[in-house]
């Protein structure tokens, strides 16, 4: 059976180019890149080149990036640095939808402490950024709103936010995990201090991550221990994975206006033609101004762990918002707090794409899906009592 | 991504007894879309007074959708008397199991049939004394002691696996681990009528026939049962058994446990020599 993979929020398939420049360095080329040697010292230049690679996707300067494990860790550091560097400094604001990594953090350091403000979104999981303004005070440490939201795709204005927080002298962070590669980012362009991002949403492996830190920015590292990444990282350098994602930023950069036409045009069709071929449907998120990939429907009457099986059984693989999907009883703190309603959330499903995926694979899915609504439909006690069938098969 | 059972996806991908029974002897709706599962059970007796037919809806995921499907199947051809005893045990067993989170889809299939037979019987609908314990979720106290009975839970998680309740905004895991508290002080009683001895050593056959001799054949292995007198089982294992170490392990664990769970719990196992 044939993969369709439409997760890409999830995880992304490693780019075949990405893996040819990695491999070299899982073999002949093991040498540590702070030895003295050149057989160890080589390895250091293509770090570099690769920091450089980084650099250019974010327009950045290659000595602002830190090569981390993961999304997680760089977000983990940004807040822990701004928290360490300014210890007088008790209050930090992030958003209602922010990543797990972010939100679990702040719950994390909340009893120890600090005072967490979790800014709203309205129902199109749209930030007001008059909340922001009122919510600042001198206290405050940090503000860290997401670029891009991983489930709806929702972009917030992350820009004039740091602006705001700048005002009141307060530092500003963004998890821009989903909208590197997606969306153009020009550091030059802004004021933004600090900046995760993942190498597996784009196309390098799992296991790189890159925090960016503005120069002059006062840092301090979370990981302490040797002088890799000029004391801000401790811990040998994952080489094979930094020269792949550098790799994966070169080719990122590359690929933005194919994400931006080809991705969005397919996205787009997607959301259309299941939107009109299945009735009691409907998106979920501003569909103005959202990553060109993302796109999230909830179908209603009927649950998302059970729509998502069905798709597996056909090899389409996607996401969903409901409750069951996480082990958890309530459906994604998304959507709850965009106000979806239960009987909507628990049917959501998020398609995700990327440029690998084809036209053809879009026509499966469009094909395939409004029989697998409506066969979970007919089994649901909500669909006859409201007085609808199953039109349009 | 879920550990389910080949039997759980199969009555998911092919759920038996799809629909609504019209006119049927007994009806139920448990749970809501709000909280994520809801089963509408329908069933119908025929001239002998046993369930000839039963049909499910519901909204939920796979492990919901399975469980529906396995209690239609289990209760059919049942007395409303003999499906009044069917657990959400029987209903996870019957589907060889159900991941720790997912097992409240099978107590959804359980409090539907129990409604679904108090609809037939013309009992009122709501459990006289209960209260609401989980707001959320609208989960009462008695449905919470009962879950925390029959599965013998220990923590608040485990009752929010099982009956959803405490699942929300946790408001109420103190009264949930009250609630344990109290049914752990219960004292333990006697649920097993006294057997005469006839009847006794006949349960141990059946026993032994039934729940243990199939585990053990499917190792290779199989026992015997030499005597038994007053609450000893004297037995011989064979073929594999009879050579394996950790046969007195199975003997204690599997078949004595067993015995002292479906006989008397003063049941010992013994082994005599070969």
């Amino acid at each position: 059976m044939k993969t369709v993979y439409l997760d890409n929020n999830a995880t992304t398939k490693v780019a075949p180019e990405v893996i040819e420049v990695m491999m070299p360095y899982f073999s002949e080329l093991y040498g540590n890149p702070s030895s003295m040697h050149t057989f160890g010292g080589q390895v250091g230049r293509k770090i570099q080149a690769a920091r450089e690679q980084a650099a250019e996707l974010l327009g950045a300067n290659p000595e602002e990036i830190i090569f981390t494990s993961c999304g997680t860790e760089s977000d983990n550091t940004a807040i822990r640095s701004a928290l360490t560097t300014q210890p007088d400094k008790k209050h930090i604001i992030i958003s209602r939808v922010e990543h797990p990594a972010i939100r679990a953090l702040c719950a994390h350091l909340a009893p120890q402490g600090y005072r967490i403000t979790e800014l709203p979104v309205d129902k199109n999981g749209v930030l007001d950024l008059e909340n922001l303004d009122k919510a600042l005070t001198p206290d405050t440490a940090i503000v860290s709103l997401m670029w891009g939201n991983n489930e709806t795709g929702v972009i917030f204005p992350v820009e004039e936010a740091a602006h705001l927080a700048h005002e009141k002298g307060v530092l500003f962070h963004t998890d821009a995990v989903q909208a590197a590669g997606k969306i153009p980012i020009n550091m030059k362009n802004n004021v933004i201090d600090m900046l995760s991002i993942s190498g597996h949403k784009l196309h390098a492996p799992k296991g790189i991550g890159v925090l960016y830190v503005r120069r002059g920015t006062k840092f301090a590292p979370f990981l302490i221990g040797g002088h890799q990444e000029k004391e801000r990282r401790g811990g040998t350098e994952n080489t094979a994975g930094i020269i792949g994602l550098g790799k994966a930023c070169e080719l990122a950069a590359g690929n933005l206006k194919k994400e931006n036409e080809g991705v969005r045009r397919l996205r787009d069709k997607l959301e259309r033609e299941l939107l009109a071929r299945i009735p009691q449907s409907r998106v979920n998120g501003d569909t103005a101004n959202r990553l060109p990939n993302t796109t999230n429907i909830s179908f209603e009457y009927i649950e998302g762990e059970a729509i998502l099986l069905l798709m597996n059984e056909l090899g389409i693989c996607a996401s969903s918002g409901s409750a069951c999907t996480s082990g958890s009883l309530q459906p994604s703190h998304v959507l709850r707090a965009m106000g979806v309603p239960f009987t909507m959330a628990h049917g959501s499903v998020r398609f995700s794409l990327s440029v690998y995926n084809t036209e053809d694979e879009i026509d499966f899915v469009i094909d395939k899906m409004p029989a697998i609504i409506a066969r979970l439909r007919a089994m649901s006690p909500f669909w006859n009592q409201e007085g609808q069938s199953c039109a349009a098969q | 991504m879920w550990d389910y059972t080949d039997k759980v996806k199969e009555h998911f991908l092919n759920p038996r007894n799809v629909g609504e029974i019209e006119n049927p002897d007994g009806v139920a709706e448990v749970g809501s879309m709000a909280c994520g599962d809801a089963l509408k059970l329908t069933f119908k007796l025929d001239e002998n007074k046993r369930i000839s037919d039963a049909k499910f809806k519901t909204f939920g995921c796979a492990s919901a959708i399975a469980s529906s499907s396995a209690l239609t199947e289990i209760i059919k051809g049942m007395t409303v008397e003999e499906a009044l005893k069917v657990t959400n045990q029987d209903i996870a067993k019957y589907l060889g199991g159900l991941p720790d989170e997912k097992m409240h889809c099978s107590v959804l299939g359980k409090q539907a049939l129990e409604k679904a037979i108090e609809n037939y019987q013309g009992a009122p609908p709501i459990e006289a004394g209960a209260k609401i314990i989980c707001e959320c979720f609208g989960v009462t106290d008695k449905e919470i002691e009962r879950a925390v009975r029959e599965n013998n839970l220990t923590t608040v998680e485990d009752v929010t696996n099982y009956t959803k309740a405490g699942g929300g905004c946790g408001l109420c895991h103190d009264a949930i681990a009250q609630i344990i508290e109290q049914v752990k002080a219960e004292p333990k009683k006697e649920e097993k009528p006294r057997l005469t001895n006839l009847q006794k050593i006949k349960l141990i056959e059946e026993t032994i026939d039934r729940e243990i001799r199939p585990s053990l054949r499917q190792d290779g292995g199989d026992i015997d049962i030499i005597d038994i007198i007053g609450d000893r089982v004297l037995v011989a294992t064979r073929g594999a058994c009879a050579t394996c170490k950790a046969a007195d392990i199975t003997l204690k664990h599997f078949v004595e446990h067993r015995l002292r769970e479906m006989v008397s719990p003063q049941i010992t196992v013994e082994e005599v020599s070969k």
